[in-house]
């Protein structure tokens, strides 16, 4: 099967009163029908600038580079025709945040028919209720909730409409930015149940971006970890946490206890420092600043992504020395 | 022990905060070309208006000591010309400046006054007197201050005083809904939640709480108040409410429309005192706008 | 186990239910209020006069002390104060407004004979100021920060500091005087020219013609305001998380701007704008004086100078009822476009 989904050395930088800031820089990723792949990083790492160049949302100031393939055309130099074509309807984005990404005056059935009808105008009005209707069935909410206004729900209904809105005109990739994040963790289960479910049954390709390694951890088929805009390590959802190449996704992975392991309860691990400003990046690997591990090397130049086989692969010159 | 070394007061770090919040603002406010420029053109007409006796003399507004001919076009000893008396325009407008602000102040106090109180009470209080004083708001709201004045004048008399009471009392209304709006966002807080169990009562919730984060909004609101109230004032002078005796930018123009000013082509009569209404209230306006953005930080991508 | 799907659901209007009655109810019974306050209002102003009431409001008319008996018990002048209220509010509510010292007819005849000139010039000019301030606001908004935004934003900032009616003087002296080698082509005042062939549409062109430089007045002083409403409402809903939305699932720029985020400030605007009608009808007072046309605001003004007690009580009355109307017009409006106010 073909890459839904490919992302080849994407840079994105704005340009600010401080000088540039590259919020992405250099990433590789490819996502296939059927796969689950998720992007983890603190907040600022870059995660939903990536989101946003799938469909060319970025601002438009905003510098980029590299190449953005959805279903092998690329995103970022197609004409303004064939992008508004692709958008929703070869690829959607599930937004963080659903009580503001949803118009608040509109009610629930508009605003999930609003793309069906912009890219199908031929369908009718029956239809287009049969459609809502089955679409809310889909993400487990009764059709009469169409007739809502976004402020009427609670916040996990919201955020299956935002899930049967991003279905609507039956794409091939979807992109959920935080889909869980201000949701309680019943809901966040139910969230993530409804994903998964979706993918396996549709033959979806999803990219799930979070900063919370539960859920990723849970839902995942390959991981993605990122940080200060780059990618630093890359590999299949388990065994990326069972046994995390990179320093710092050794750190991600280590802050959130596992239970039934007893060490965790004793020796939770943290990492000082905070992630560096965009804009004043420092020389060589830019986790430096913070890695228990870093040394002159490391300092003096950025490492590339090193592979270690079997789809696994870390940004990282001492991963053999430090495991 | 050098002075590093004491401990500073809670009231002496208060201060201090104070004083770097104030240079922040001022710095930010710098920023604002427009708010600059306006408070440049406020400051000169104040100057203006309280140096009116040593700019201009007295004695030109006493149409009977008046040197100049009827209505002259502008010369080199008139330079606006003068009025239907005699007078000169530029004395006229000098001293009219005095009454414009001094109204357009006095009314904006009165109105700050009670829209604040009434603003904070509203917001703070639960219940129902926290409901009366809203629907007491709300009908102040709706009242046109023209027709009012008019009654007012009828009844007791044409005075500046009237001027002053109509517009404040008109006025309070939508600084009260402001500053209710703010309340009630504040209240919301956890600052406040915490001061209450700590002890608070009500009175030291209501002035050390919530009044110092309201003053700002408050000092932005009554900038902009101040144009609207000298507006006011000006067309309620036009109309002849005010003081016959005293002269101000809308009395000199009542007197201009009287003369039919616009059909013999006094314009000299017509314009200036309109200009500088406008100067006056655009540079309250610009200012005040400035304000508003550097206290809500919401607005400054406008 | 899923429930059909009723037929209007697919309507795209706003439906009111329930909650628009209940919202509806709330805002009748606060009008009410309001008019309420305003005819205890009306009621004490009056009752402030200096001296015997009756007297005052009642001079010049009466030649007997019969008459002034007669005067006195019709408006109930003599009553304690609670009964004078009474006696008051019946009057109002069936209409007599008391008799016009300077006309001597009744004040509600001068009032409805004077109405229609006020509302023309208010009705014209508020529609024209909204449409053509609206429109600025977008522009102002869309294009921030360049040169349509800064040019837009001074020029109404400008004619939002000028009174209105010293704009009329100045467009009385450019267009109806005449300046310097241009001529004067409009009317300087007044509602209707002597000279003028008989027949209702001539008299209709007539009337027309003389309600340009008004309604010019009013309407670029309240455009000025209204464009700064919209353009500030527009910059709120640029910002908001759903225009990412909308653009996502393909719909072009203008589709963005038009069904979203324009529609959506539209609200607020609305609301302002007809909050606004107790300043345009205050504003409509001034313009009446300064074009001498014949309407609510230039008869009250010429009441001051006699002083006609009772057509400045009638007028009062009539313009704040005036007010507090458009007010809950606006509320209902709003109420009906967005549903959060109405839970």
């Amino acid at each position: 099967m073909g890459e839904l989904l490919e992302l080849r050395e994407l840079t994105v930088s704005y340009r600010t009163s401080e000088g540039p800031l590259t919020a992405v820089r250099g990433v590789d990723l490819v996502v296939r029908s059927g796969e689950i792949v998720g992007v983890a990083g603190e907040s600022g790492c870059g995660k939903s600038t990536l989101a946003s160049t799938v469909l060319r949302l970025q601002p438009k100031d905003a510098a980029v580079t590299g190449e953005a393939l959805v279903d092998g055309a690329d995103v970022l130099t197609m004409g303004w025709g064939d992008l508004r074509a692709v958008r929703w309807a070869e690829a959607s984005i599930v937004f963080q945040g659903a009580l503001h990404s949803l118009n608040p005056v509109q009610r629930v059935f508009d605003q999930i028919a609003e793309p069906i009808r912009l890219h199908e105008p031929r369908v009718t009005t029956q239809e287009l209720e049969q459609r809502v209707g089955q679409l809310l069935e889909q993400v487990g909410l009764p059709r009469a909730r169409s007739r809502a206004y976004p402020h009427q729900l609670s916040g996990g209904q919201r955020q299956r409409v935002m899930i049967a809105m991003a279905l609507a005109c039956r794409p091939r990739l979807i992109v959920a930015d935080e889909p869980t994040t201000a949701l309680d963790v019943m809901v966040q289960a139910q969230i993530l149940d409804l994903l998964q479910g979706l993918v396996r049954d549709l033959g979806l390709g999803m990219v799930l971006i979070s900063h919370d390694l539960s859920v990723l951890a849970d839902v995942c088929d390959r991981v993605v970890v990122m940080y200060a805009g780059r990618v630093v390590e890359v590999g299949p959802a388990d065994e990326l946490f069972a046994d995390p190449l990179h320093p710092y996704a050794r750190a991600l992975s280590g802050a959130f206890p596992r239970i039934g392991d007893p060490a965790a309860r004793y020796a939770p691990s943290g990492l000082g420092g905070d992630p560096p400003d965009p804009r004043w990046l420092p020389q060589g690997c830019s986790f430096a600043p913070r890695c228990p591990h870093a040394v002159d090397a490391c300092r003096a130049e950025e490492p590339p992504l090193i592979d270690f086989g079997g789809g696994r692969a870390a940004a990282c010159i001492r991963v053999e020395e430090t495991r | 022990m050098s002075t590093a070394d004491v401990p500073l007061s809670a009231r002496q770090v208060t201060w201090r905060r104070r004083r770097l919040a104030t240079r922040r603002g001022w710095g930010e406010f710098r920023r604002h070309r427009s708010g600059l420029v306006g408070l440049v053109v406020l400051t000169a007409f104040v100057l203006l208006a309280l140096l009116a006796p040593l700019i201009a003399d007295a004695e030109g507004l006493e149409a009977s000591r008046a040197t100049g001919g009827v209505l002259e076009s502008p010369s080199g000893e008139f330079w606006l010309g003068t009025d239907e008396r005699g007078r000169s325009i530029v004395t006229l407008l000098i001293w009219g400046s005095r009454i414009s602000l001094l109204v357009g102040s006095l009314a904006t106090l009165i109105s700050m006054v009670i829209g604040t109180t009434m603003g904070l009470a509203s917001g703070f209080f639960e219940g129902w007197p926290a409901r009366v004083l809203f629907r007491i708001t709300e009908w102040f709201l709706v009242i046109p201050f023209i027709p009012l004045a008019i009654v007012l004048a009828s009844v007791l008399g044409r005075s500046l005083l009237n001027i002053v009471i109509v517009i404040g009392v008109t006025g309070w209304a939508g600084t009260a809904l402001l500053i209710r709006s703010q309340t009630l966002s504040i209240k919301e807080r956890p600052y406040l939640e915490r001061a209450k169990v700590l002890g608070a009562g009500r009175w030291h919730q209501m002035t050390r709480h919530i009044l110092p984060n309201v003053m700002p909004m408050v000092f932005a609101n009554t900038t902009l108040t101040v144009a609207l109230a000298i507006l006011a004032e000006t067309t309620l002078s036009f109309l002849g409410l005010g003081d016959p005796t005293r002269v101000s930018w809308g009395s000199m123009l009542e007197n201009a429309f009287s003369v039919g000013a616009m059909t013999t082509g006094a314009w000299w009569y017509i314009v200036p005192p309109g200009v500088c209404v406008v100067l006056v209230v655009l540079s309250f306006t610009l200012v005040g706008q400035a304000l508003e953005e550097i206290f809500n930080p919401r607005l400054r991508r406008r | 186990m899923s429930t059909t799907l009723a037929p209007a659901a697919a309507g795209t209007r706003p439906a009111a239910g329930p909650s628009y009655a209940r919202y509806v109810g709330g805002k009748l019974i606060g009008a009410l209020g309001s008019l309420a306050f305003v005819l205890v209002l009306n009621f004490f102003l009056f009752r402030v006069l200096p001296g015997d009431p009756a007297r005052t409001l009642g001079r010049g008319r009466f030649r007997t002390e019969e008459q002034l008996e007669q005067f006195r018990a019709a408006y109930g002048l003599e009553q304690p104060l609670p009964q004078q209220f009474l006696t008051f509010l019946k009057n109002t509510l069936t209409g007599d407004l008391g008799v016009s010292l300077r006309y001597r007819v009744p004040v509600s005849d001068l009032i409805l004979d004077r109405m229609w000139p006020t509302l023309l010039l208010v009705g014209t000019g508020t529609l024209l100021a909204a449409v053509i301030g609206i429109y600025l606001g977008v522009v102002a908004a869309w294009n921030r920060g360049r040169a349509a935004d800064r040019l837009t934003t001074s020029t109404t900032l400008t004619l939002y500091s000028m009174p209105e009616w010293w704009l009329g003087l100045l467009l009385i002296a450019t267009f109806a005087v005449g300046i310097g080698p241009l001529p004067g082509i409009f009317p300087t005042g007044g509602l209707h020219s002597v000279d003028v062939d008989p027949g209702w549409w001539p008299a209709l062109v007539d009337t027309a013609w003389h309600l340009v430089l008004p309604v010019i007045t009013i309407s670029l002083v309240y455009l000025a305001d209204y464009s700064l409403i919209m353009r500030s409402s527009l910059l709120d809903e640029i910002g908001e998380d759903y225009l990412q939305t909308a653009r996502a699932k393909g719909l072009r720029d203008v589709e963005v701007r038009r069904r979203h985020a324009i529609r959506n400030a539209l609200l607020p605007t609305t609301t302002l704008i007809a909050l606004s009608i107790g300043f345009v009808v205050s504003g409509a007072i001034t313009i009446e004086t300064v074009f001498s046309i014949p309407g609510l605001g230039l008869l009250a003004t010429e009441a001051l100078s006699i002083p006609d007690y009772w057509v400045l009580q009638g007028t009062f009355l009539v313009t704040s009822a005036a007010v507090i109307l458009a007010n809950l017009a606006a509320n209902l409006l709003y109420g009906l476009l967005d549903p959060r106010v109405r839970s």
